[in-house]
């Protein structure tokens, strides 16, 4: 007679012993942090159109620039990984995130030297996003291209 | 001496613990167990230059402070058996070459402390050294970089996931009698029961536990009421309860005396998740606290039984399971006449 | 009525990667690559610039905006030069980006030190 916990049970009775994530409270918490960051990058946005005169296109990539290096900053100082557990993929899927990946793997691997730790293992995180944004864009592209020949 | 059932060892030379030392970092400090540790460091660094020395330099002063507690000189030891969570076991070997005592190698993961207890006594038992020392260390942030994410990465873990504790201890064996003796060791075997996720590895681990202690109690023809305490390593809140049940399940009840160290080297409101793990957890609990119980008498017999995750992060990226392992070792209070 | 947009467009795609992470139990770079890529699909049926004009920073801050910017500088540059175009455009709008993180990143690595 198979048990609940023999090795083929195993699996699906441990189940009920693992407490599932609190998906709504963790979905408010990640749609606050994120609407929070997305309003910075858009009074960002608006300060360097209104103050420095860019038009709306080009205002993104200083707008990019500045949430970065806030970022890079928070990762430094030991505060953004804080506020990520609380944050989840409120802190992870805006840009910031991407900066905080870079920054976290470059600093942690600073003690094997500036050119093979931190040079080599600066997009151990932060690698994967910047492949399949590349490789499907050039799909993407290709295909597009194509089609409005 | 020598074996015992299918997978235990009987010491019958009268093999005894003579001293311990352990060390720990600023969250184990902070946590109920704080003034059993010999030595505390309230900066993860632990004053160094990165991770890797604060941890070198944790094992090593639990050594060198367990030998200093026993009144002996590092040269006075035969052996050292030592492990840890680092690839090539580095923190071990690199702090064997400073302390120039002869090493065996070994790596159990979080069951390592167990490991090294069980076959330093089988080596003194047989005569093959005078006197050993089993010696284990683990940190939070050594652990982090190699098994998980840079330690300022804004990954957001689960409530299953375990903090890897920051400690080191030692202990030195011999038979030179003393209050702590170890009665026997049961080697375990690899269990894996297809759990793959690292953020929950308390309920990867239990199959361990369970065919360990289940085949201690058996060879030794015991019950757990022969027991003051079963004490696991790392198994966890998610994983304790997992034990407990899958034991009642075959007729054996260790509700009573089972206790976790993951769950008594931290306060219930420290930011750890489901509890503490590493190589450290179990023998910072074991050679601390659980010693200063047996030597005051309000323990008589303890089963310690070492739990360990035996993956990898390339395992894990090539989608394999975690299968685990646990060592068990008994100590038992004497009188000294 | 920008900011309010902003806030909310932002707020719900992070929820859309809250989900992934804790239903489907992705990594985080898992659910931020297939994000990415669905900026650039988006993009590649002219849709996310739609999102754009509607929410503002709310669709230009999250990562499926990396998607879009390469998609976006790729075509433009494939207008004028055809299929080698693609090669030359895919970093252009995204380079402000990418060359801050790195310098950023480098510069908080040599004067920060790790705390755990």
């Amino acid at each position: 007679m198979s048990k609940k916990f023999d090795k083929q049970n195993y699996k699906n009775t441990v189940k009920s012993y693992q407490p599932k994530p609190n998906l709504f409270l963790n979905c408010v918490k990640a749609f606050i942090i994120g609407g929070l960051i997305c309003v910075v990058g858009q009074a960002l946005t608006d300060f360097y159109i209104g103050v420095f005169g860019y038009s709306e296109k080009d205002a993104a990539s200083p707008t990019a620039a500045t949430l970065i290096l806030i970022s890079s900053l928070l990762t430094g100082f030991g505060v953004y990984d804080k506020l990520a557990q609380f944050a989840g993929a409120g802190s992870a899927v805006p840009i910031t995130g991407f900066a905080n990946a870079i920054t976290s793997a470059a600093l942690e691997h600073k003690s094997e030297g500036l050119v093979l730790g931190v040079g080599g293992n600066m997009f151990k995180l932060a690698g994967s996003v910047i492949v399949y944004g590349t490789v499907s864009a050039y799909l993407v592209g290709i295909i597009r291209y194509l089609i409005m020949q | 001496m020598g074996k015992l059932g299918k997978q235990t060892w009987i010491f019958e030379n009268q093999v005894y613990i003579n001293e311990t030392a352990t060390v720990a970092g600023p969250m184990e400090a902070q946590g109920p167990l704080s003034e059993t540790f010999d030595i505390t460091f309230d900066d993860l660094h632990c004053h160094e230059d990165n991770w890797e020395k604060a941890e070198r330099k944790i094992l090593q002063q639990s050594i060198q402070t367990c030998i200093q507690k026993a009144r002996l000189q590092t040269d006075q030891i035969d052996l050292m058996l030592s492990g840890d969570l680092l690839n090539q076991n580095v923190t071990s070997n690199y702090a064997a070459r400073t302390l120039s005592i002869p090493i065996l190698n070994m790596f159990g993961a979080c069951s390592t402390s167990m490991e090294t207890l069980a076959v330093a006594s089988a080596l003194v038992d047989a005569g093959f050294v005078n006197n050993a020392i089993a010696a284990t260390s683990s940190h939070n942030a050594t652990a982090e970089r190699q098994f998980r994410y840079p330690t300022e990465y804004g990954g957001q873990k689960p409530a299953t996931a375990t903090t890897t504790i920051t400690g080191g201890g030692s202990a030195l064996v011999s038979q030179k009698p003393s209050t702590i003796r170890v009665e026997a060791a049961t080697i375990g075997k690899v269990m894996d029961y297809q759990m793959g996720d690292p953020f929950d590895m308390g309920s990867a681990m239990v199959p361990a536990a369970y065919d360990t202690i289940k085949t201690h109690l058996a060879d030794m023809g015991r019950s757990p009421d022969d027991y003051d305490l079963i004490v696991t390593g790392d198994l966890s809140s998610i994983g304790s309860p997992i034990l407990k049940d899958m034991m009642k399940e075959d007729g054996i009840n260790i509700d009573d005396v089972h206790n976790d160290c993951g769950l008594m080297i931290y306060n219930s409101d420290q930011p750890v998740f489901a509890g503490g793990s590493g190589t450290a957890c179990s023998a910072v609990v074991t050679y601390g606290h659980i010693v200063s119980e047996l030597r005051k008498g309000r323990l008589n017999r303890v089963l310690i039984a070492a739990t360990g995750s035996l993956h990898s992060p390339t395992m894990i990226q090539q989608k394999e399971t975690m299968p685990s392992i646990a060592h068990g070792v008994v100590l038992t209070r004497e009188e000294l006449s | 009525m920008d900011y309010l947009w902003a806030f909310l467009v932002g707020g719900g795609i992070c929820v859309i990667g809250q989900i992934l992470l804790d239903v489907a139990k992705l990594t985080p770079a898992h659910v931020l690559s297939s994000f990415v890529v669905t900026g650039a699909v988006l993009d590649g049926f002219s849709l996310y610039d739609k999102l754009i004009k509607f929410a503002g920073a709310g669709a230009t801050v999250p990562i499926t905006s990396f998607g879009h910017s390469l998609l976006h500088g790729a075509m433009k540059q494939a207008e004028d030069h055809g299929f080698i175009g693609v090669a030359i455009g895919i970093f252009q709008l995204t380079s402000a980006g990418i060359a801050s993180a790195i310098l950023f990143g480098f510069l908080v690595a040599v004067f920060f030190k790790p705390k755990g």
